[in-house]
């Protein structure tokens, strides 16, 4: 075959060159080039070899690096299937968590692919710190010979949408990648763009990496084991075993302790796995703005392929309670209104104006005349799953899964609001629902290997659920490691969350510790890092003999706040800078001893 | 001692002088409760733990742990305090405590409601005012008490002072109480006995001892393990009867226990009087059984040994014998309402307090209106064994202004209220005692009502009649003494306990068991009926019984468990 630029991705000068050196070879001289190659390019790329002696004189198989950035494991679940996809297409994929790859190997790469979630107000996940920071860095290397593409994962109603995707594509080109395609940004229903964009960098990389390759016995990166037929896209309808309230007469709050049945899901879990779950809107809500805008709830309205009625549509599948800026553009198109158009334009000012409004506010503040329910439907995002961290271990509830849900209720703009999840799960279940649930691995959250690590556990309000699994896992595998449990509520009479279990754990020597904060039983407020430094020496202690360090919850302010405590703790019993205890927390986190679950 | 001891015999001995780890338990902050073995050694200190019981079921849904409240009681010989000394507690009951104060039926507070973190303060605040809580629980001697005899002050002032030295010589002194609650450094100097008198090993069970002077036995002397029956000559106090062996307490299905009143054994002079105390505290101390804690009590160890065994015993530690009982004669054991005049002059109003528990209440501000009287009031409190309160030894020019307030508030002197209602008696039970099997303080003010009802339907309304309730056997409210008596078996049903009689010297028996409200009214009512027509001129109910031959004169311990009726 005759090499060409466009058949390969050579430039013409190199394609005439090679034409001219292969046309002369002798077919053992190319047996021995293609297997000579193979060595040299494994040997700078650190890669094992591929099969030089492949029999056929077929063109060398691309090779694909997939890097993911993954915050509750969605980026790295479309890395998986991209990695997968290409070993079918004959493409050598390597799928790699940003957090372990080797930020140097960059420059060699040939093909990179680059999945991104973003984290709270556009950060790059935990795991994607080291790597973002690096690449943005002097030190990283001019990127010259390597096609890239990205993908982003976020979700619209944040300002800074997309943020680490969008960083990343544009440092790449600034270091003079080639994109292979164009980057795609996802928003929380990300599925068919995350496979449009998959198929687009596949069809791309074959493209430039030439045509014939062998249809390769591909390794499928990290097959998952006995799957069940339920999962993200096909929730199971978990039935409803128990649903109460945990808090004690007189509480300010309302957290509720409910278990579902997953018999005959085939779904299992991990502690540390969250559980995502498909909730209903609240029906007065949707009436109301089914009502402003003139609309007949019975009326037909399309999703995608299925038919239902508005307001099914509304209360089942719409996003209603989160405004984002997508929907305020087209609003904006729809209504005509300057005043909106202009706020529209203001990046600011309008993620300002979304905050705490839903699409009633929407509505009253830019009533749509004459809006379709067609049209409307159309405008809103999917309604997204909550994931609610899992609060037991198989081990101890076989098939059931546990759940710690804090009903949200506040008042604002002079109307009552709610979660919607929380409060379906609250108010509106009836004895015999069901529960459309997946489950949402989390490899970022997990115990010890080792039975014997002590293990600490940060976690004031519902970010104690995946502790009470941690604990049931570890008293079914008879774990003898040190269990210290750091919890922080409002009232210790009425708000202690699960108090006679991890009492009772306590009292047989699973528990060694039970540290307690409870902010408004005196006049100074005293929450888990005011603990956390009333232990530091115990604390450094444990982390001395290699504890492991988990913080779940509230990230606003309880994560950062801890974590400024836990540094604090450092410098000041390891005689350390705070430079210093900043960068033995950010070892920690490498060694995957200092793990987070905070939203 | 071979045999096995009981538990909390052990931990009583282990303890170090009842500090046990009492500390570290009041700093663990996970849990409202205090370490099992702990909650046996802070009776001595005066506390109970409790938990909320109308939430327990709840909470446990809940996955909390009950809601752990702590019960102080305190030590205050013969019932007596300070203005003062009452506005400080007054203000504890805010601070550290529900709200309310409750009188008991052997004169003294008890504060419910007690958060652990807060026991400290509360323990410091009424030490603070000259009041401490020691051995108002436990095995050892508890609260010391007397008539309130309002009408010899000379007297009452003698009773009283002896009252306190009886309390003082037999309280446990070890310095676990100032270390734990007062934040004092170990005060013990090594080489100094801290219990002299009590050891490491302290009583088997508790001990009561009680002060009257005849005709008034409102303290009810014999139901005390001992009683001293004060003996006047020519207005002068000579000595005292020592009647003992008394106790209330019984377990239901063991007739092997059972109430006992005390038996009159002799009499020894004044001056003698709280070393005889002593001394028979002493030999219970040594001679009480420790291996079995229902058989432990001072009345078992004399039907045990016999009355001439103890008389030995006791001309051995008390270093002479006793002399012969001396003639004595109580009319009454309830109090007596109103105003009185004292022979000094001053006056002494009594009021009656339902049940014993002040508070203020919707349309009756009892707690406001007694704080009132307290900020202006010079003389000073009296605490009744029937839960009531005198107003001790206001001046004739102070009497205006008491009365005054009295009306101002509404507070009342009994005079409003039938002779039953005024002299029936409860114990707490729910929902904070963790004993109570029925409800006895709530319930009261309902059985009362229907009680009135009952004796206006027989033209009985101004017949005084003992009427006493518990949720339980233990008989915190002498429910054995009562003319109908009432003992909890299960919510709502009560062992009903007939023939008392009106003065503390005979007790009732089990007439029928475990009926409810609807029985017991229908069981009394042709009895009231038959007593009203039938009635000799000023014959009480419990001696018409009696005497109709519907209740027998004379007790055995089974007729505390063997019920006279079963229809």
């Amino acid at each position: 075959m005759t090499l060409s630029s466009s058949n390969s991705p050579l430039t013409d000068e190199q394609a005439r060159q090679l034409n001219d050196v292969l046309g002369n070879l002798e077919g053992h001289q190319i047996d021995w080039l293609s297997g000579y190659l193979a060595g040299w390019r494994a040997a700078q790329t650190g890669q094992p070899s591929a099969g030089g002696a492949a029999a056929a004189a077929s063109v060398e198989a691309p090779s694909l690096t997939v890097l993911y950035g993954s915050q509750t494991g969605n980026a790295e679940g479309v890395a998986e299937m991209l990695g997968e996809q290409a070993s079918a297409r004959g493409i050598k994929a390597s799928v790699v968590d940003m957090a372990d790859y080797k930020p140097r190997q960059l420059k060699s790469e040939s093909f990179v692919a680059v999945l991104a979630s973003t984290h709270g107000e556009g950060d790059p996940p935990d795991g994607a710190l080291d790597f973002h920071e690096f690449i943005h860095s002097r030190k990283a290397p001019g990127l010259k010979g390597v096609h890239y593409g990205v993908l982003a994962l976020g979700d619209t109603s944040y300002e800074h949408f997309c943020q680490t995707g969008k960083d990343f594509d544009a440092r790449f080109a600034e270091l003079g990648a080639s994109q292979l395609v164009e980057r795609v940004d996802c928003d929380v229903d990300y599925d068919d763009p995350a496979e449009a964009w998959v198929t687009a960098m596949l069809d791309a990389i074959e493209a430039k990496a030439g045509a014939a390759v062998s249809a390769g016995s591909g390794q499928s990166a990290g097959g998952a084991p006995g799957k069940s037929q339920y999962d993200r896209k096909n929730p199971f309808p978990a039935p409803v075993l128990e649903n109460l309230v945990l808090n004690g007469r007189g509480s300010n709050k309302e957290t509720r302790h409910i278990e579902l049945s997953l018999e005959d899901s085939g779904l299992t879990y991990r502690p540390g796995d969250a559980v995502g779950i498909y909730p209903q809107n609240n029906p007065n809500l949707v009436a109301a703005i089914i009502e402003k805008l003139g609309l007949d709830p019975e009326e037909t309205v399309s999703l995608g392929e299925t038919q239902t009625t508005l307001s099914k549509a509304l209360m089942h599948y719409r996003e209603i309670t989160v405004l984002t800026k997508p929907l305020m553009e087209q609003w904006a198109a729809y209504s005509g209104d300057a005043e909106l158009q202009k706020l529209v334009g203001d990046q600011a000012g309008l993620t300002d104006w979304m905050r705490g409004r839903d699409l009633l506010d929407l509505i009253e503040t830019w009533p749509a005349e004459g809006l379709g329910a067609d049209t409307l439907t159309g405008m809103l995002r999917k309604l997204p799953p909550r994931l609610y961290s899992i609060a037991s271990s198989q081990a101890a509830v076989d098939e059931e899964v546990h759940m710690t849900v804090a009903a949200v209720r506040y008042e604002s703009l002079n109307r009552e609001r709610e979660g919607v999840a929380s409060t379906w799960l609250s108010d509106r279940l009836e004895d015999d629902a069901t529960v459309p649930v997946y489950i949402d691995p989390n490899k970022n959250f997990k115990l010890p290997e080792d039975d014997d690590a002590p293990v600490i556990m940060i976690g004031p309000g519902t970010g104690v659920a995946p502790f009470r699994a941690f604990m049931q896992e570890r008293e079914e595998r008879g774990a003898r490691g040190r269990n210290w449990l750091f919890f922080g509520e409002q009232h210790f009479h009425m708000d202690f969350l699960y108090q006679s279990e991890w009492l009772t754990w306590r009292r047989q020597g699973l528990l060694d510790h039970l540290t307690v904060a409870f902010s408004r039983d005196q006049e100074e407020k005293v929450y888990v890092q005011n603990r956390i430094r009333d232990y530091a020496t115990e604390l450094w202690s444990w982390l001395q003999d290699g504890a492991y360090l988990y913080v779940c919850g509230d990230a606003d302010a309880m994560a950062p706040d801890v974590n400024e405590a836990l540094i604090d703790v450092i410098a000041h019993e390891g005689n350390k800078s705070r430079d210093e205890a900043t960068e033995y927390l950010r070892d920690l986190a490498r060694e995957k001893r200092y793990q987070r679950d905070v939203y | 001692m071979a045999d096995k001891l009981p538990e909390a015999e052990i931990i009583k001995r282990e303890s170090r002088y009842l500090r046990g780890t009492i500390a570290e338990s009041l700093a663990d902050e996970a849990t409202g409760a205090i370490a099992e073995a702990d909650t046996k050694l802070t009776k001595f200190h005066g506390s109970y733990q409790q938990d909320d019981r109308d939430v327990r079921d709840e909470r446990r849904k809940q996955k909390l742990e009950p809601l752990y409240m702590h019960m102080v009681r305190l030590r205050l010989p013969g019932g007596v305090l300070t203005p003062t000394q009452w506005l400080g507690l007054d203000e504890v009951a805010d601070e550290c405590a529900n709200h309310t104060l409750r009188l008991t039926t052997r004169q003294t507070f008890q504060f419910h409601g007690v958060f652990k973190n807060k026991m400290r303060t509360l323990m410091q605040r009424v030490n603070a005012l000259g009041i401490d809580s020691k051995g108002a629980c436990g095995d050892v001697n508890r609260n010391v008490v007397s008539n309130v005899n309002p009408h010899e002050s000379q007297l009452h002032a003698e009773i009283h002072r002896l009252s306190d030295e009886i309390s003082e010589r037999l309280m446990w002194r070890s310095s676990a109480y100032a270390e734990i609650w007062l934040g004092e450094e170990c005060v013990h100097r090594v080489g100094e006995e801290e219990e002299p008198f009590y050891s490491y090993y302290y009583l088997p069970r508790k001990f009561k001892i009680a002060l009257a002077v005849p005709p008034e036995n409102d303290a009810d002397v014999f139901a005390n393990d001992i009683g001293l029956i004060a003996i006047v000559e020519g207005g002068e106090l000579r000595g005292f009867n020592i009647a003992v062996g008394g106790g209330m307490g019984t377990t239901y299905g063991e007739p092997e226990t059972y109430p006992r009143l005390g038996t009159v054994a002799g009499f020894v002079p004044a001056d003698q009087a709280a070393d005889a105390c002593v001394a028979i505290t002493a030999i219970q101390r040594d001679h009480g059984m420790r291996t079995n804690r229902s058989h432990a009590r001072f009345k078992y160890t004399i039907d045990d040994h016999g009355l001439d065994w103890l008389r030995e015993k006791f001309t051995e530690y008390h270093g002479q014998p006793m002399e012969e009982a001396r003639p004595y004669e109580f009319d009454h054991n309830g109090d007596r309402f109103g105003w009185v005049e004292g022979e000094n002059g001053n006056s002494h109003l009594t009021l009656h307090i339902d049940s014993g528990r002040i508070a203020d209440w919707d349309g009756y501000p009892l707690r406001t209106g007694l704080r009132e009287i307290a900020k202006v009031h010079t003389g000073e409190f009296r605490i009744t064994c029937n839960q009531n309160l005198v107003l001790a030894n206001v001046t004739p020019e102070q009497k205006d202004t008491i009365q005054r307030l009295v009306d101002q508030y509404g507070l009342r002197d009994g005079t409003k209220a039938t002779p039953l209602a005024r002299n029936a008696m409860s114990c707490v039970a729910f929902p904070t005692c963790a004993l109570a099997m029925a409800e006895s303080e709530r319930y009261l003010p309902t059985l009362v009502e229907k009680l009135d009802e009952l004796m206006a339907k027989h033209g009985l309304s101004d017949q005084a009649l003992n009427v006493r309730v518990t949720g339980c056997p233990n008989g915190c409210a002498r429910p054995y003494l009562g003319e109908i008596g009432l003992t909890g078996k299960a919510l709502g049903k009560y062992n009903l306990y007939l023939g008392a009689d009106h003065k503390g010297e005979r007790m009732n028996r089990l007439y029928r068991e475990n009926i409810d409200e609807t029985t017991i009214l229908g069981i009394l009512d042709p009895m009231l009926e038959r007593y009203a027509a039938e009635r000799e001129a000023g014959e009480y109910f419990g001696d018409f019984l009696v005497r109709a031959g519907i209740v027998e004169a004379e007790r055995t311990p089974a007729m505390f468990h063997e019920a006279l009726a079963t229809e």
